[in-house]
């Protein structure tokens, strides 16, 4: 009797996941924010996750009986299409420039809520792996900037490392103090954040990124004089959820222009934190147009022996002399410790350049019109030179840049434009300018 | 920098897949020619290297390549100076030819590199200009191509050979090209390819020196060309794993100094605009790139927070 009343909430819940499933879908194909459903009672994440995806429903079988392998290409390349879409219509709204010069505090929730383990083998410790996999995106993709990182624990804030250029201390002070108790206070946290973020330049962009567990804030005070003393420093707040969608958060990111979003999963969590790593697009007037004062230091020879600034140790060869007062550094980008300027190296100003100069978004080539008389048939894709028809003579989805229209393949088109920012068909052009 | 070990793919352990970067810029290699042909008054006889005798190297670099492991391939793209192409594939059964035949490799090359210069002279604007002597060609156009070859590798199979770029270079770096040769070098590192450069030219190339220090390849500049190819089996003929036990050309004196917007001269301490980032030797009221107004005066990121501890304690 029991096994069937059993079976029969089994139903009920697989029912419930089934609609939660095409909402999700739904909801995936929407832009920012998503909820999640409450939790089933009764039911493990594991188990959430056959009741809701039933990802054998995918698997098809052709004539023979065999199974036929998932194409996820076509699925993959119509999301990234969507993601450089949205990305070219914001900033193509006119005054909307990219802030290259980004101070960014970093802010993870140690509270109560972060030792749940729906995330395995903890919230804490899934939201500090993405973490370290953000800080270094984050330093790749903007080497002139610099991160911080504040905890919140027991209500109260704390900052864990000042703000500072280098990747690895950061990643270090992090790794260290992974325990969570109490609960989450996002006033506190702002609060510190504001007073920090008040000393530095004004030419750099000032941003805030908490990564929040909790489902609630235990404030001492108003929030929302907070969130205002907030928004006139100009420092842009963004919210990365991993429970539910809260009011509170999502106020705060519209009166502060930032972004709010819910994870889902890991890799969704994962996902959002790393679409922060590039600028975002900035209000022109939120940081002041400055000329910056930089040294370009030359490498030293092998062999050289001199006192390193940062260790405070004798080194031999390698080293870089900053150009102002001739003490060594070791490593670029770096403020040099004895006169203060900031020392760089053109590769690193070059890094952010393809921020300026984006490759313009590729068009898609319907497979169903003919190709005009006067255009050859391009069979094969220009940059890797794989054939671009499938199944014999029927072309397969393709794409072509509007500039140089020469064609290219899905995968070809993704990597052009999120990692080498250069379109080949371009640059083996010579223009018409030059 | 060190880009000899890569855990995160699947490699097998010393096949390599090689993709040649060859300079066909017919200005550079007449002008080359032209210095060789007198080389009996100059005082440097063997620094020029007509194209012809090129080839004479190049062409048992790329078999010898293909002798070294079974599983080599070798990809050859030719730079030109109005635009760059796809000469041979050997994993391609030699692109559509009798594969294996040294000769039949040999003559495909060279029937296909002459199509290619043929066309490349026809698209530029002007076809039959005077040999000039600072005209560049068009590396990141072909860096671009064998980045998009090799990522196409990755995605085949699981197990894939090792992939690195090797640039037969001997025009002038074009200035016009920076940004676009920068982000295919960053894209390099991103994959772990190594860039090797040998520099044929007269002078030294920077674009060259920094792509192969960032991508932790080998840069060499030799000097006898005449002896080129003893130069390319030695230095670079072999794969990355092997190349931990040899003693191969060190960098020395990688210069990384920016050069100004304004002058092209190249500083050691400069302005840089915090919206665009451009460089500049000397203070300006205007960024002249993206027209940002510089109200303020010129700013040093310390001396503001320096100021502001000093008010603060009392």
């Amino acid at each position: 009797m029991s096994g069937s009343v059993e079976v029969q909430r089994r139903f009920d819940h697989a029912g419930m996941g089934e609609e939660a499933t095409r909402r999700r879908r739904r909801g995936g194909e929407e832009d920012d924010e998503e909820e999640e459903d409450e939790d089933e009672r009764g039911m493990e994440a594991w188990e959430r996750a056959y009741a809701d995806e039933r990802s054998w429903e995918d698997l098809q079988e052709d004539e023979s009986g065999l199974l036929r392998p998932i194409d996820t290409k076509t699925l993959v390349h119509a999301q990234y299409r969507r993601r450089l879409l949205q990305k070219s219509a914001a900033s193509a709204a006119s005054r909307i420039q990219k802030g290259l010069i980004r101070y960014l505090y970093l802010v993870v929730d140690l509270s109560r809520a972060a030792s749940e383990t729906d995330y395995r083998p903890s919230r804490m410790v899934a939201v500090a792996k993405c973490a370290e996999a953000f800080i270094r995106e984050f330093f790749d993709q903007n080497p002139l900037s610099h991160i911080g990182l504040v905890t919140i624990k027991d209500g109260v804030a704390h900052r864990l490392t000042d703000i500072g250029g280098s990747p690895e201390s950061q990643i270090k002070a992090l790794m260290g103090k992974l325990e969570c108790s109490g609960d989450a206070s996002l006033q506190n946290a702002l609060e510190l954040i504001h007073g920090y973020l008040s000393q530095i330049p004004s030419y750099g962009h000032r941003e805030v990124l908490i990564l929040y567990s909790a489902r609630n804030t235990c404030d001492p005070g108003d929030i929302m004089e907070t969130i205002k003393n907030c928004k006139n420093a100009k420092i842009r707040c963004s919210v990365i959820g991993l429970s539910a969608e809260i009011f509170i958060c999502k106020h705060l990111c519209e009166e502060t222009g930032g972004s709010y979003t819910v994870a889902l999963d890991e890799s969704h969590f994962k996902e959002l934190l790393l679409e922060h790593a590039p600028p975002p697009p900035a209000i022109a007037e939120y940081a002041a147009a400055n000329l910056i004062k930089m040294g370009f230091p030359q490498r030293g020879a092998e062999g050289v022996i001199a006192i390193c600034s940062c260790h405070k140790d004798v080194k031999i060869g390698g080293g870089y002399t900053c150009p102002r007062c001739k003490a060594r550094v070791c490593e670029l980008p770096a403020e040099c410790r004895i006169c203060g300027l900031t020392l760089v190296s053109s590769p690193h100003l070059a890094r952010s350049y393809h921020h300026l100069f984006p490759v313009t978004p590729f068009n898609e080539v319907s497979s169903v019109v003919p190709f005009k008389l006067s255009q050859k048939l391009a069979q094969t894709c220009y940059g890797c030179q794989q054939s671009l028809l499938s199944h014999g003579s029927k072309p397969a989805p393709h794409v072509s840049c509007p500039k140089c229209n020469q064609r290219f393949c899905l995968d070809c088109d993704i990597y052009i434009h999120e990692s080498l920012h250069n379109c080949p068909g371009c640059e083996s052009h010579r223009s018409s300018t030059t | 920098m060190n880009a000899a070990s890569a855990p995160s793919k699947l490699y097998s352990d010393d096949v390599s897949l090689i993709v040649v970067l060859l300079d066909a810029n017919p200005f550079f290699w007449a002008s080359s020619a032209a210095a060789a042909g007198d080389s009996a008054s100059s005082h440097h006889p063997t620094t020029t290297l007509p194209f012809s005798k090129l080839l004479n190297h190049v062409i048992p670099l790329l078999n010898s390549l293909l002798l070294l492991n079974q599983l080599n391939q070798v990809v050859l793209v030719a730079t030109g100076v109005n635009s760059c192409g796809y000469i041979y594939d050997s994993g391609d059964g030699g692109g559509g030819s009798a594969c294996g035949s040294v000769p039949a490799i040999c003559s495909e090359i060279l029937r296909r590199l002459e199509e290619f210069v043929v066309k490349d002279r026809l698209q530029g604007k002007s076809p039959d200009k005077v040999v000039a002597t600072g005209v560049s060609s068009l590396l990141s156009g072909s860096l671009s191509l064998a980045l998009c070859y090799i990522q196409r590798v990755f995605r085949s199979r699981a197990r894939h050979p090792q992939p690195r770029i090797l640039c037969l270079q001997g025009s002038p770096d074009g200035p016009e090209q920076y940004v676009a040769v920068m982000n295919a070098i960053f894209s390099a590192q991103r994959s772990m390819i190594p860039i090797d450069s040998c520099v044929m030219g007269v002078q030294h190339s920077a674009f060259l020196q920094q792509a192969s220090y960032i991508t932790g390849g080998v840069y060499l500049k030799p000097q006898q060309l005449d002896g080129l190819f003893q130069y390319l089996s030695a230095v670079f003929a072999t794969d990355l794993q092997s190349r931990n036990f040899l003693q191969l050309p060190k960098p020395a004196g990688v210069d990384f100094r920016a050069s100004c917007f304004c002058h092209k001269k190249t500083i050691d301490m400069g302005y840089v605009c915090s919206v665009c980032l451009s460089i500049f030797c000397k203070h300006h009221k205007k960024c002249s790139t993206c027209g940002s107004d510089f109200s303020q005066g010129p700013t040093d990121a310390n001396a503001d927070r320096k100021r502001k501890t000093s008010e603060v304690q009392p």
